[in-house]
């Protein structure tokens, strides 16, 4: 890949840019995934490695929800966004090299980032942690410059109208770009106070909502239609789902911070709009699912879209945790608890996490022009991660109603802490079980680009018979 | 490449509804923040946590360099007389400035005012340094009004003879041990913001709206998996316990998860001696193990270390 860093644009073969974004994003998973896991452990034990400050868990713990968000999540919806975005305007991408530049970019800034605030260097706000210079750095060379080759792409294309995808793509880039520069004023300007707390929950928030949510969205609506040969149930639906996300998700920032300080308009407004949030996601997941009719089968037999429709389904616990938890009722009981770290997950490992694989493994796939090298290794990966993720769930959401029991009715705290004990090594079996499927699935990505069957031109991977 | 009339017409709207969306969630909100008064909470705790406790181009890497301090004193810095203890808040020279003082405005107005007027903050300087104290004045309901008062303006005291006068024994380096909590990641387990449903009892009062002005960062943290540390000097002020606690939780709370902070000892003790922690860790599994009766001696931290700071931290937790 290096090799093309500095190679003429025309020269670089198409695909490139995907490719090594693909394989950028599994070795963040797999790295991402492996700090998770360790740091469950040290939750579940609190002397399993210590004594060393490199090592303990206040350092890694942001390493790991970064290591995922930027480099798994992040690099695999720039993988999509390469690879999608030119197939549906029917075109190339606009410049394969400034795709090159971008990935090494986003690998280099990031491992630095995430050395930094291993170190230490940090800002203190949660999702923001970054040193003011990373997050510029992220916006010039990762957001900005990704934006950039996803609008030119959707301007040059050679169709007439614009898919759903694209329009989900190329508005999330511009957001998401926005969000990283209101959202670190408090780091440029020295805003201090709640106005530091409310910005830092108003990121937080607008980077969930206005990029990984419609990102992911946007990737199932390729993947399902693409595989199954069904044309999307609903473009109406479609649109009410944009207009719902960029309405509703947008402003309930404040459901972060319901016992904090901050003007009580600003919670009940924050409080209704996220019951809102159920517009875009039941529009989302009803077009997803009647866009299978006639064509279930796939859901046991192809490996994409049992990953797509799996976290299709999980955005529906996701979502209506998510609308009943921000209420006044409710948030009380379950705010700063376990619960609240499954419902995390839920989003980002379960939903987003799935419907990313999906998009990953079909890329890859298609633009190396290789079959998948083993279903059985496919097949463990999916099962690993789904049953390491429900472990992590289940037990993370009972902790976390333990943890709000303990909470109201005053019981000491160090009996809570005792309670939770062996949920929080389930936790960690559970998380152990992802990492290992990871690991399954970086071999198989591997060897799928040395020695994958071949597809031939005209044909897509998954009507090719499988060898292993 | 072809234009539809719908595409303009939806990036307007596009336009209009995050544009509207960022109207009601950014600038709205700020009507409400901005002109909020700082409290007693507030100043004080602006006063001694300084400027930043995250990352800043003063201390990179939040190893505690250029901090103020919170002392208590005893005897007048200039006579040298004994008074009532005074709590005074010294920047020596080179020391980023408060919040509130290199921007008067965010105290609210009428904290501004008086900081303004009868404080002088407006001559304290970061190349010169400064004291501050947190005053109050008597309003006509009986209630104090604080305000931050620059007493190296009123009182002519210089941080250095301030420093001095208290001693290290009364001296707090709270601001440095912010940083290492922000550091170390304390906040993703002890939050910093007892909750207004509940909380009251256990965790203490949940804070108001002017109990941060000036703060940064707030560090409230979201998961709690320890206790809320808010309120914590007011429950807990035994700097023995706090010692034993960070050295190994488990010496004083054997179901405790939180981790070990031996480390911030740093290499040596408060007498200059090397600190064996391999022996020390050799000894306390033996503990464990019932082969001895009772667990090794923690060693008493150096003055400068981390482990002094974040304790000092810790205790101005009222
Ligand atoms: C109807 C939809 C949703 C609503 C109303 C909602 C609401 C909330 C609320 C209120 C919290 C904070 C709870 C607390 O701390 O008390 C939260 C946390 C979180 N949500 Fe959601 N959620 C929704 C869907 C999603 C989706 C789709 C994602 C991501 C794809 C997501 C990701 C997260 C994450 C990562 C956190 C943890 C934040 C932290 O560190 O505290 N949520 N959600
Ligand atoms: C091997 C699987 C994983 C394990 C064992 C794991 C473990 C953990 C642990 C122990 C924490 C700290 C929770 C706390 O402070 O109470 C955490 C936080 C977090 N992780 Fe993971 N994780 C895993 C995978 C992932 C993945 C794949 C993602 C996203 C794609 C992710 C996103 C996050 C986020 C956003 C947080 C912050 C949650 C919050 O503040 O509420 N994790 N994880």
């Amino acid at each position: 890949m290096f090799k093309y860093l500095f190679a003429r644009s025309e020269d670089i073969p198409e695909g490139s840019a995907a490719v090594y974004f693909g394989f950028s994003a599994i070795t963040w998973f797999v790295i991402g995934t492996g700090l998770g896991a360790f740091n469950a452990a040290k939750l579940a034990f609190p002397d399993f490695v210590t004594g060393l400050e490199f090592v303990s868990f206040g350092h890694m713990r942001q390493v790991h929800v970064h290591a995922v968000i930027f480099g798994w999540i992040s690099m695999a919806f720039a993988m999509a966004m390469m690879y999608m975005t030119p197939a549906l305007g029917n075109t190339k991408l606009w410049s394969e090299k400034l795709g090159i530049w971008n990935a090494f970019l986003w690998n280099v800034g990031l491992s630095l980032g995430l050395t930094l605030l291993w170190s230490g260097m940090t800002s203190g706000r949660e999702y923001s942690d970054f040193p003011w210079f990373i997050d510029l750095y992220i916006a010039t060379f990762m957001t900005i410059p990704l934006g950039i080759n996803v609008w030119m792409t959707v301007i040059h294309r050679k169709t007439q109208g614009i898919y759903t995808t694209n329009w989900f793509f190329a508005s999330a880039v511009f957001m998401v770009s926005i969000v990283f520069i209101v959202g670190n004023l408090p780091e440029w300007f020295h805003l201090t106070g709640l106005t530091e707390a409310y910005l830092t929950w108003w990121f937080a928030h607008n980077v969930l909502g206005l990029w990984i949510t419609p990102v992911a969205a946007a990737i199932a609506y390729y993947t399902i239609p693409k595989v199954t040969g069904n044309p999307l149930y609903s473009h109406r639906i479609g649109h009410l789902h944009f207009w719902s996300v960029v309405v509703f998700y947008s402003t309930p920032a404040a459901h972060h911070l319901m016992s904090a300080p901050l003007p009580e308009w600003l919670k009940s407004f924050a409080s209704v709009e996220g019951v809102l949030i159920l517009v875009p996601a039941v529009a989302f997941v009803s077009n997803i699912l009647l866009t299978m009719q006639g064509k279930w089968n796939m859901f046991v037999e192809n490996l994409e879209i049992r990953f797509t429709v799996t976290g299709c389904l999980m955005a529906i616990p996701l979502n209506m945790q998510g609308g009943f938890q921000q209420t006044r009722a409710i948030n009380w009981y379950i705010h700063g608890t376990g619960w609240i770290v499954a419902h995390a997950h839920l989003a980002l490992l379960g939903f987003s996490t799935f419907l990313e694989a999906a998009a990953v493994y079909l890329g890859l796939q298609t633009l190396m022009k290789r079959k998948l090298y083993s279903l059985t290794l496919g097949n463990l990966h999916f099962w690993f991660l789904l049953i390491g993720f429900t472990t992590y769930w289940v037990s993370m959401t009972i902790a976390g109603l333990i943890q709000g029991a303990g909470k109201i009715y005053e019981v000491p705290y160090i009996d809570v802490v005792m309670a939770e004990h062996p949920y929080m090594i389930a936790r960690w079996i559970g998380g152990s079980l992802v990492f290992t499927g990871n690991c399954f699935w970086l071999y198989n990505m591997w060897m799928t680009a040395r020695a994958g069957t071949v597809i031939p031109e005209g044909r897509m991977a998954h009507e090719l018979a499988y060898e292993r | 490449m072809v234009n539809f009339r719908e595409y303009k017409i939806g990036a307007r709207f596009f336009g209009l509804a995050l544009g509207g969306s960022m109207t009601i969630t950014l600038f709205m909100p700020s009507f409400d923040l901005r002109n909020v008064n700082a409290t007693e909470m507030a100043l004080d705790k602006q006063l001694w946590a300084g400027h930043e406790s995250g990352f800043s181009l003063d201390d990179p890497f939040l190893t505690g360099e250029h901090r103020p301090v919170r002392v208590t004193l005893k005897v007048d810095p200039k006579t040298g007389q004994p008074m009532a203890p005074t709590v005074a808040y010294v920047y020596p020279a080179g020391t980023p400035l408060p919040n509130g003082v290199d921007h008067p405005d965010n105290l609210g107005n009428i904290v501004e005012q008086l900081s303004r007027d009868k404080g002088r903050i407006g001559e304290a300087t970061k190349s010169q340094g400064a004291v501050f104290l947190l005053s109050s004045e008597p309003q006509g309901d009986g209630s104090k009004q604080f305000y931050i008062e620059n007493a190296s303006a009123t009182k002519g005291w210089n941080p250095e003879e301030v420093m001095k006068a208290a001693g290290d024994e009364n001296t707090y380096h709270a601001s440095y041990g912010k940083s290492i909590f922000v550091r170390e990641g304390c906040w993703w387990c002890h939050t910093l913001l007892p909750e207004e449903t509940q909380d009251w009892q256990v965790f203490g009062a949940p804070p108001m709206l002017g109990d941060f002005n000036g703060e940064s960062p707030t560090a409230f943290g979201s998961d709690r998996k320890a206790p809320d540390i808010l309120h914590v000097g007011s429950r807990n002020s035994s700097r023995e316990w706090m010692m034993l606690h960070f050295f190994n939780p488990r010496l004083v709370q054997p179901h405790s998860i939180m981790p070990r902070f031996d480390y911030l000892w740093g290499p040596v003790d408060d007498k200059g001696q090397k600190i064996d922690f391999d022996k020390w860790r050799a000894e306390y599994n033996e503990y464990v193990d019932g082969k001895r009766v009772t667990p090794p001696e923690v060693p008493m931290y150096a003055s400068n270390s981390d482990a002094r700071a974040l304790i000092d931290f810790v205790l101005s937790l009222k």
